[in-house]
């Protein structure tokens, strides 16, 4: 750097030190409480110090990363160790035998994971696990379809209290009749799915002639909407009370303490993750898949290559909405008690950041996305009071220096190299 | 009928309520269609920068009248600056990406600065004594309608025609029609696009204030968390009209305002949140670009 370019640097970061200064200083410095009716202000002026500096040196760095992720991609990509390391990393896997191994160590790995680190890293795993099929299921609908929805956690509802009500309904029959309650789960597991898809269809019918934000807004409405009716008809759901003491699934007629049934529901979760990757990985190459990507990319040029849009967007829904049905009875047998709160629109939001963090169709992406998402604030717990907002900073840097998400979308493309041959025509190359 | 024109007018305070936060969020979106999940936030920090402001003059012994018009020129001044910095350090170099990253850093945002507040300030619910003046001339029809519902109407009007008059009369409003319509073209013909932006966001961000400032007044109390299920109100509100349309941002927060009014006095209060969603959906599916938004014709 020139000296000429440190002053410049330099000023510029005297100038957002004053900027921040004066900006947070209602807040960071003046502390209000209300007594009685009237403010009363305390001066904190220890802080201010310490806003200067963060601002000063935080604005310096801010600067440099954005001018840094601005020429990333100028240099020749094999420069750098990290680049190289990810070309070996490519390399190695696109070979069979290596990708075979690979998987299969990972699967081990994944398989011994609750006997190696405890009940209590089993717990969030699952959490985390839960929302790994939840932002599979959304991907299909947001990544390739490209129809934002905001409403997912409705149909996660649908799947929890699809179990929760049959527990409560069915379960005393069950008893009565001498058959284990064990087996509500697995009766529930398919049910859920199936009701979540006619939810989806049902409440996709309205919808289908609605583009981009307007979609967006009316499904945050049913999402909304379903919620309020779960807390209201306190008759039937519980209200906002829920539903309690939901039974764990069952291995056979083996009723397993806490520990061992934690390992257990790992288990089945981890077996449904492996499965829905299996299926949409299929359904994202199946000509339905294709369909949808198409419908993406451009609604009236799909309808005119003859792709029945209003059949693929109620697809899409569908197909959504199953998984996350699974998750919910899922979500409901490990946490044993549910209510309409863990159902509420941020849920959504969350999901919906977990596929654009890791990257917007990408199934690894949506992976990594769910698990950083959940795991994340999981060991931010000594922070305490910080852990939010370092969480939202995380999420705005990633995106910032992202914005494709962190394992982006391989898509096959077909790229024309239009050259101009010498006798003037144009000619093209695929 | 007489309890009719009660919600009614009640009705009306509250739509004039959603429509000072959702002018905001329809100008943002018209020019950069970006749906800004932080603007709920931003009219939260003007409520809160009242409330100190206020609060540090009124115990310097300030006349009322003097310590209201102070802190709203604090709370439009602060707030004003948060929009300009958010706009820069989330929105802007996200600009060219895909429009879904955008909507993510708004949503960090949007979480960044209720726990920025939560953090600095406290969790509790405060309440926020009310500088407005009682009208003596209201009190007769006191039981219809109050002076702070009043003045938030006449606010939101005064408010409404002025912006009308910004964007179909100045050269800036011209530059943002432009900009909203074509940004690539305005450029060219010498919009600055950076600037026009940056406008945007501080003029949202100051009605979003003034909006912060009466409602907070109106409802008597202040937390960390008012700006989300207030910046969702209004989204819908400003979707109902047509987002990017001014006056359908005040139509959609008014029918939206009856609804919930209406339906509260004349169904059942549990349901509250649910009329204006489903009003939403009845009238989405009839006119799938909102009251008076245009139909766009897709072409390819």
């Amino acid at each position: 750097m020139t000296r000429k370019l440190v002053i410049k640097e330099v000023l510029a970061s005297l100038v957002s030190m004053l900027w921040f200064s004066v900006l947070l200083f209602p807040f960071m410095v003046m502390k209000v409480n209300v007594a009685s009716g009237v403010a009363q202000i305390r001066f904190r002026w220890a802080a201010m110090p310490v806003i200067a500096i963060a601002a000063f040196v935080l604005s310096f760095l801010w600067r440099r990363a954005l001018i840094w992720n601005e020429h990333r991609g100028d240099k020749l990509s094999t420069s750098s160790p990290f680049a190289l390391a990810r070309a070996f990393i490519q390399k190695a896997l696109s070979k069979k035998p290596v990708r075979r191994t690979s998987l299969l160590v990972l699967l081990a790995l994944v398989a011994v994971y609750p006997y190696a680190l405890g009940m209590y890293h089993t717990n969030i795993m699952i959490t985390a696990l839960i929302y790994v099929i939840l932002a599979l299921g959304l991907n299909i609908v947001v990544g390739l379809g490209g129809l934002l929805n905001l409403g997912y956690a409705a149909f996660f509802a649908f799947g929890a209290y699809t179990y929760g009500l049959l527990w409560k309904y069915a379960g005393p029959a069950f008893v009565s009749a001498g058959i284990n309650t064990g087996w509500i789960f697995w009766i529930a597991l398919p049910l859920a799915g199936i009701i979540a898809v006619i939810f989806g269809i049902l409440l996709s019918l309205p919808v289908l002639r609605l583009r981009g934000d307007y979609l967006a807004i009316i499904t945050l409405a049913f999402g909304e909407i379903v919620r309020m009716v779960l807390q209201n008809s306190s008759a039937v759901t519980g209200g906002a009370t829920g539903i309690s003491l939901i039974p764990r699934p069952w291995l056979f007629n083996l009723r397993l303490p806490p520990r061992q049934a934690a390992t257990y529901i790992y288990y089945i979760v981890l077996i449904l993750v492996i499965f829905t990757i299996f299926v949409v990985r299929r359904i994202e190459d199946s000509r339905v898949g294709r369909a949808l990507e198409a419908m993406r990319e451009d609604e009236i040029a799909c309808e005119a290559m003859g792709i029945d849009l209003v059949r693929n967007k109620l697809a899409t829904f569908a197909l959504g909405a199953f998984w996350a049905g699974i998750a919910g009875v899922v979500l409901a047998a490990q946490t044993t008690y549910i209510n309409p709160d863990s159902f509420t629109l941020w849920e959504s939001i969350m999901v919906l950041m977990a596929i654009v963090i890791g990257g917007t169709g990408s199934i690894p992406g949506a992976i990594g996305g769910a698990l950083i998402l959940k795991l994340l604030p999981e060991y931010f717990r000594p922070l305490a009071q910080y852990r939010m907002l370092i969480y939202g900073i995380a999420m705005i840097i990633i995106i910032i220096f992202k914005p494709d998400g962190l394992i982006p979308r391989n898509r096959k493309k077909y790229t024309f190299v239009e050259k101009v041959a010498q006798d003037g025509k144009a000619e093209v190359q695929a | 009928m007489d309890y009719f024109l009660k919600l009614f007018l009640s009705g009306t305070a509250k739509g004039s309520i959603y429509a000072l936060i959702a002018l905001g969020y329809t100008m943002v979106y018209g020019i950069v269609q970006l749906i800004n999940f932080a603007h709920g936030e931003v009219y939260m920090i003007g409520g809160f920068v009242a409330l100190i402001v206020g609060g540090f003059f009124f115990t310097l012994g300030l006349p009322v009248p003097l310590v209201l018009l102070l802190s709203i020129i604090a709370s439009v001044i602060f707030s004003s600056a948060f929009g300009f910095t958010i706009e820069r350090l989330a929105y802007k170099p996200l600009r060219s990406k895909t429009r879904l990253s955008a909507l993510i850093s708004a949503i960090g945002i949007s979480i960044v600065l209720q726990n920025f507040v939560l953090l600095a300030q406290t969790e509790k619910y405060l309440s926020f004594p009310s500088y407005l003046p009682e009208l003596p001339f209201l009190l007769p029809v006191r039981e219809y309608i109050n002076s702070t519902q009043l003045i938030i109407l006449a606010t939101t009007s005064v408010i409404m025609v002025a912006l009308t008059l910004l964007i179909k009369f100045t050269r800036m409003g011209k530059s943002m029609r432009a900009t909203a319509q074509d940004k690539h073209m305005a450029q060219l013909v010498g919009v600055n696009i950076n600037q026009v932006i940056s406008v945007t966001f501080v003029i949202g961000s100051a009605l979003a204030a003034v909006g912060g400032v009466l409602i907070c007044s109106y409802m008597g109390q202040i937390n960390y968390y008012i700006g989300f299920i207030a910046g969702i109100k209004a989204f819908v509100a400003a979707v109902l009209g047509g987002i990017g349309s001014i006056p359908g941002a005040v139509l959609g927060s008014f029918i939206l305002g009856w609804t919930e009014s209406l339906g509260t006095g004349y169904i059942s209060s549990d349901y509250e949140d649910a009329y204006a969603f489903i009003i939403l959906i009845l009238i989405l599916i009839i006119k799938p670009d909102g009251i008076l938004g245009k139909n766009q014709k897709q072409k390819v």
